[in-house]
Order: C-alpha cells, then sequence, then structure tokens
C-alpha cells in the first residue's frame, strides 16, 4: 500500500540511527532559532530586569524586618534567608517559561492546525523552544542580574563546586517541570476554550507552592504534607536547599531523583492529554 | 487503491446554544442547550494519483472541513479515509511526511524570520537531503522569482509573496499531494495567474496530486479537469468540469456554479468521477 510513498532518501533506508540523529538537530536547531529571535526582542528583557529587581528588592527588606531579631526560622536564618530569595528569584528568570499562554493562544486561534500537518512531535518542538529562550535569559538576565545583586548586596555562594554544580542540574530539572507544568496548563484551552483565569491561576499555585514566595518550610506541617505530594516544591525549594548546602550530597541526589520521576510522570500526563484533546479538538476559524 | 479514498466521511460538531435573557443565562450554567450541526455529511470521494481536483462550495459548506478531514487535523465522526495509504489522524507523523498544505488565509512560516531561514528549518523537519534542497529551491526561485525576499522576514512581505513562499514551504520536501486551502485568496489578477502556471508545471513534472478549495472559479477553469461541489456538508457533483459545459451548454461556470447551488444538480450518469445525487 505504501510502497509509492515519496519519503526522503534519508528515511528510506530505515536508518533508525540517521533519524534520531536529524531530529536530534532539528531541536537544537530550534533551540538556536528561538535564542536568536529572542537576541530582537532584547528590550522587554530590560523591563524584566527592572520588574524582577522590585520583587527582590521587596522581599529583602520584608525578610529583613522579619528576621530583625536574628532568629532561625523555618531552618534558616537571617543570611540565608536573603539568598534563599535572591537565588530563587535569579534562577526563576530561567526556569521561567510562558509556554501556557503560547499554547492556548495557538489553540484559541486555530493556529494548532498547522502544528498538526507536521511530522514533529508537538511537544518536543514547544520545549526546545521554550528552552532556547531559557539559555537567553540565562546569559542575558540571570547571569547579569545575579552579578549585580552580588554587588549591591552580597550573598552567600553555594558551600562547595558539587553542590554548584549539582544546583545546576536540579535547575535544568526546574525548567522540565515548569515547562511541562505550562504545557498541560496550556492544554486546558483544549476544554475550556478560553483562557480567562487559567494562566494567573498556574501562576499563584506555582509561586506559593514552588518555595518562591516562601520557603516550604514555614507552612504548618499539614500544609507541607500536602504541598510534598504535589511536583511544585522540586521546581524552587528543593534546588534552593542544594545551593543553601541544606542538603547533603545523598539528599541533592534524592532531590534530582524527585526531578527526574517527576518529568515522567508530567511526560505521560502531558501525552495523554494531548493524545485525547487533538483526537476531539475543534479547530476554530478558518 | 487510490491515492485518496473517502466512504461516508462525516465531521459534526456541538454547538453551544445560548439562551437569551438573565434567566437563560443562568439555565445555561446549569443545562447546556447543544445543537448538532454536521459540517460534513456522509460524503464519498476518491481521487487518482496525479489528478487536480477543485473542491468548491459556497462559504460553511464544509470545504475546510473535509481538507482538514483528509490532512489530519481533525477526526471524522464517521466514515473511514484512507490517503496515501494511511489514515490521516492516526499516523500523523509518517502521513504527514507525504503531504504538503497551504491554507490562503494563514501563513505557515514563522513570522519574523527571514523566509530562508524558515525553509532550512523545514528542510530539517521533514530530513530532505540538502542536494535535494537546493535543487527544488533553485527550481521554485526561478519560477516564481523569490531572489528579491527570500531574506525579508514574513511580516514584511506583501500578500502575494507570502502565498508564493507559503507554496514552496509546502513543496520542499516534493509531497505527493499538494492540499491548497483557498490559495489565490486576497491576490491580484497577476499574482493569481502566476500562482496557477506554477501548479500547473508542478502537477506536470512531478505528478503531485493536487487538491484545492477556491471561491474564485477562475481558478478552476485554469487548473482542473474534475470538479467537486458541496454545499451543506452533501455533495452536489463530482465530475468533469467538461460535462458541466455539456450539459448546459457554453455558459459560463460561474452560472452553472450557481445553478446548482441553487438546487439544479444535473443528471449526468456516464462520466469518469461518478456523480453522485444527494
Amino acid at each position: 500500500m505504501r510502497e509509492g510513498f515519496a519519503l526522503p532518501r534519508t528515511i528510506g533506508a530505515v536508518d533508525m540511527g540517521g533519524r534520531l540523529l536529524n531530529r536530534i538537530i532539528l531541536y537544537l536547531e530550534l533551540v538556536r532559532m528561538e535564542f536568536v529571535n529572542n537576541l530582537a526582542y532584547r528590550s522587554t528583557y530590560f523591563t524584566g530586569i527592572f520588574n524582577y529587581s522590585i520583587q527582590i528588592g521587596a522581599y529583602y527588606f520584608l525578610w529583613d524586618a522579619i528576621y530583625a531579631g536574628g532568629k532561625v526560622i523555618g531552618g534558616l536564618n537571617r543570611e540565608e534567608m536573603i539568598t534563599y530569595v535572591i537565588v530563587a528569584w535569579v534562577a526563576r528568570s530561567f526556569y521561567f517559561s510562558n509556554l501556557d499562554r503560547r499554547i492556548a493562544l495557538e489553540i484559541v486561534e486555530g493556529k494548532i492546525a498547522l502544528e498538526l500537518i507536521r511530522p514533529y512531535s508537538y511537544q518536543m518542538v514547544k520545549y526546545a523552544r521554550a528552552f532556547g529562550e531559557a539559555i537567553f535569559r540565562m546569559l542575558f538576565f540571570a547571569f547579569p542580574a545575579g552579578l549585580m545583586f552580588s554587588v549591591v548586596r552580597p550573598f552567600g555562594l553555594p558551600p562547595d563546586v558539587l553542590s554548584a554544580v549539582l544546583f545546576i542540574i536540579a535547575i535544568l530539572g526546574s525548567f522540565a517541570i515548569y515547562a511541562q507544568i505550562s504545557m498541560l496548563v496550556g492544554f486546558v484551552v483544549f476544554f475550556t476554550k478560553s483562557t480567562t483565569g487559567i494562566y494567573k491561576a498556574k501562576r499563584i499555585v506555582m509561586d506559593l507552592f514552588s518555595g518562591l514566595l516562601i520557603p516550604i518550610t514555614f507552612y504548618p506541617q499539614w500544609a507541607i504534607d500536602i504541598i510534598k505530594l504535589f511536583p511544585f516544591q522540586a521546581v524552587s525549594y528543593l534546588p534552593n536547599m542544594i545551593y543553601l548546602g541544606k542538603a547533603t550530597k545523598a539528599g541533592a541526589l534524592n532531590i534530582i531523583a524527585l526531578q527526574a520521576f517527576w518529568i515522567i510522570v508530567l511526560w505521560i500526563a502531558c501525552s495523554l492529554v494531548w493524545r485525547f484533546a487533538v483526537k476531539h479538538v475543534v479547530i476554530q476559524g478558518g | 487503491m487510490a491515492l485518496i479514498e473517502a466512504k461516508g466521511l462525516t465531521k459534526e460538531f456541538r454547538l453551544f446554544r445560548r439562551r437569551e435573557g438573565v434567566l437563560g443565562a443562568f439555565r445555561d450554567l446549569f443545562v447546556r442547550d447543544y445543537k448538532t450541526l454536521k459540517a460534513v455529511n456522509g460524503i464519498d470521494f476518491t481521487v487518482e494519483k496525479g489528478e487536480m481536483v477543485g473542491y468548491i462550495g459556497a462559504n460553511g459548506a464544509g470545504k475546510s472541513t473535509t481538507i482538514k478531514m483528509l490532512t489530519g487535523i481533525l477526526v471524522p465522526t464517521s466514515g473511514t479515509v484512507f490517503v496515501n495509504g494511511f489514515v490521516p489522524y492516526k499516523e500523523r507523523e509518517a502521513y504527514t511526511m507525504g503531504i504538503g498544505v497551504v491554507f490562503g488565509q494563514r501563513s505557515q512560516l514563522w513570522w519574523d524570520i527571514a523566509v530562508i531561514e524558515s525553509f532550512k528549518l523545514l528542510r530539517r523537519i521533514y530530513n530532505v537531503p540538502k542536494e535535494d534542497f537546493e535543487l527544488r529551491l533553485k527550481k521554485f526561485n526561478y519560477l516564481l522569482d523569490l531572489d528579491n525576499f527570500l531574506h525579508l522576514p514574513v511580516r514584511k512581505l506583501s500578500l502575494g509573496q507570502r502565498m508564493r513562499c507559503d507554496l514552496v514551504a509546502a513543496l520542499l520536501h516534493n509531497p505527493q499531494i499538494l492540499f491548497l486551502d483557498e490559495p489565490t485568496i486576497g491576490l491580484d489578477v497577476l499574482a493569481k495567474a502566476r500562482i496557477r502556471d506554477f501548479l500547473k508545471e508542478i502537477n506536470k513534472e512531478n505528478k503531485t496530486t493536487i487538491i484545492l478549495t477556491t471561491h474564485d472559479l477562475g481558478d478552476i477553469e485554469a487548473l482542473c479537469s474534475r470538479v467537486a461541489i458541496i454545499d451543506k456538508g452533501i455533495m452536489l457533483y463530482d465530475g468533469q468540469v467538461e460535462d458541466l459545459y455539456r450539459r448546459w451548454g457554453h455558459d459560463k461556470l460561474e452560472d452553472i456554479i450557481k445553478r446548482i447551488y441553487q438546487g439544479d444538480i444535473p443528471e449526468l450518469k456516464e462520466n469518469a468521477g461518478g456523480v453522485r445525487l444527494a
């Protein structure tokens, strides 16, 4: 039935390895493209840096006041808390992605139709592009911002090189988990057909339960027990603990394993929702 | 087996009917009133390799919905469809390797990057060998005169230029089937002529099967020997354009089509495509 099928020569030869390599090159190409694209829109990032500075500044003064007596709260002393705030926000500038908004928009505007006629994995393409943007933000945003803060208000560094390396690995995990959660949130639009409230709900849940605003240990015990059942804390709180040296080496590896676990669970969830949604999809307009 | 084979192809949409007034809005919160709309209703459709078929119908007749089912974007409510040996929506990644699609209403190129960069990315997406890619691009460039805007971002192109680029983008991997959804919409006469010539050339040279929807009967006259006419989801006519003329004498095609839309369905039995009466 398929003998007349005009496949390009490269895959005709059932060269699975070559095909896989080709895919990897494609996704890397997309990472590069998004990076270059972002270079053209630098100005949005200057306003971004300004926003983040205000956020970090506000939290700095808040925590500074709370810690006035020099006590230890939730296992963190004053210096650690200030480092926590700065690292959490600088890291966020890397792992953050607005995939939910992009995907929701594509669904609402019907542009998703153009993605369904392509021989690639829609999700991989989205992750690749989000990663290109994340690398851009790391180089032009997270690093300069971190450097700037360390001049204005010196904060602690990881206790040793190994912690630093493990922290970087964990932050890559944060990116993956955050992107996958965003993907799921974006897919919700398949069913609701409208975007009202979704982004905001995601943002509030993520900021509160990831530990970006308050370390998880600050919550009452029953809340901690519940939060631990979700992937959110693996995005900000747990990587920060590695940075602060609060996790033992084994603990750090456990955190990364936990992230890997959530990445797999979310991957399965995304695939199932995608498969279901596409089958029931109604392309709007056109 | 024919290249495209659809049997009893049907797509239903559920429409949510809002009730009037404040009370109605409250009732809508609890009990929703749905109405089923048959956008495409039991269509049979067969296309052989190398054919060029025009697919026409009034606005909302079900043209785009059919194209979306053939390209695997929409899943049919019932009926079967095989294209190129695939069930389009099932084996999406393998199936889409062999087709090209152009939606006249929206560009598939990346808005902010230079056209040539989009093409290079498509080369990766479809695993096109470099030498094939360059050869085809050279030929398309010769036929469509792309040189002047190959290095501009898509957002800076005129509609005619954009459409030419979209056509190239759909053909870089030399697909067996090309689906065109209103490829000449909004174009001036010269741009239209250019695109028609190009499509003829592609069809002749590569034996590319082309299915196009259009509101411009000039496209049909210039390109298609076969035409399928759909209205309210039902196939009114599927056969040779020549037979239409024979039936009605040499009227203008526009007048003939108008009559068919108005319910005057031709009763032809002996033509190749096979007339199907609703």
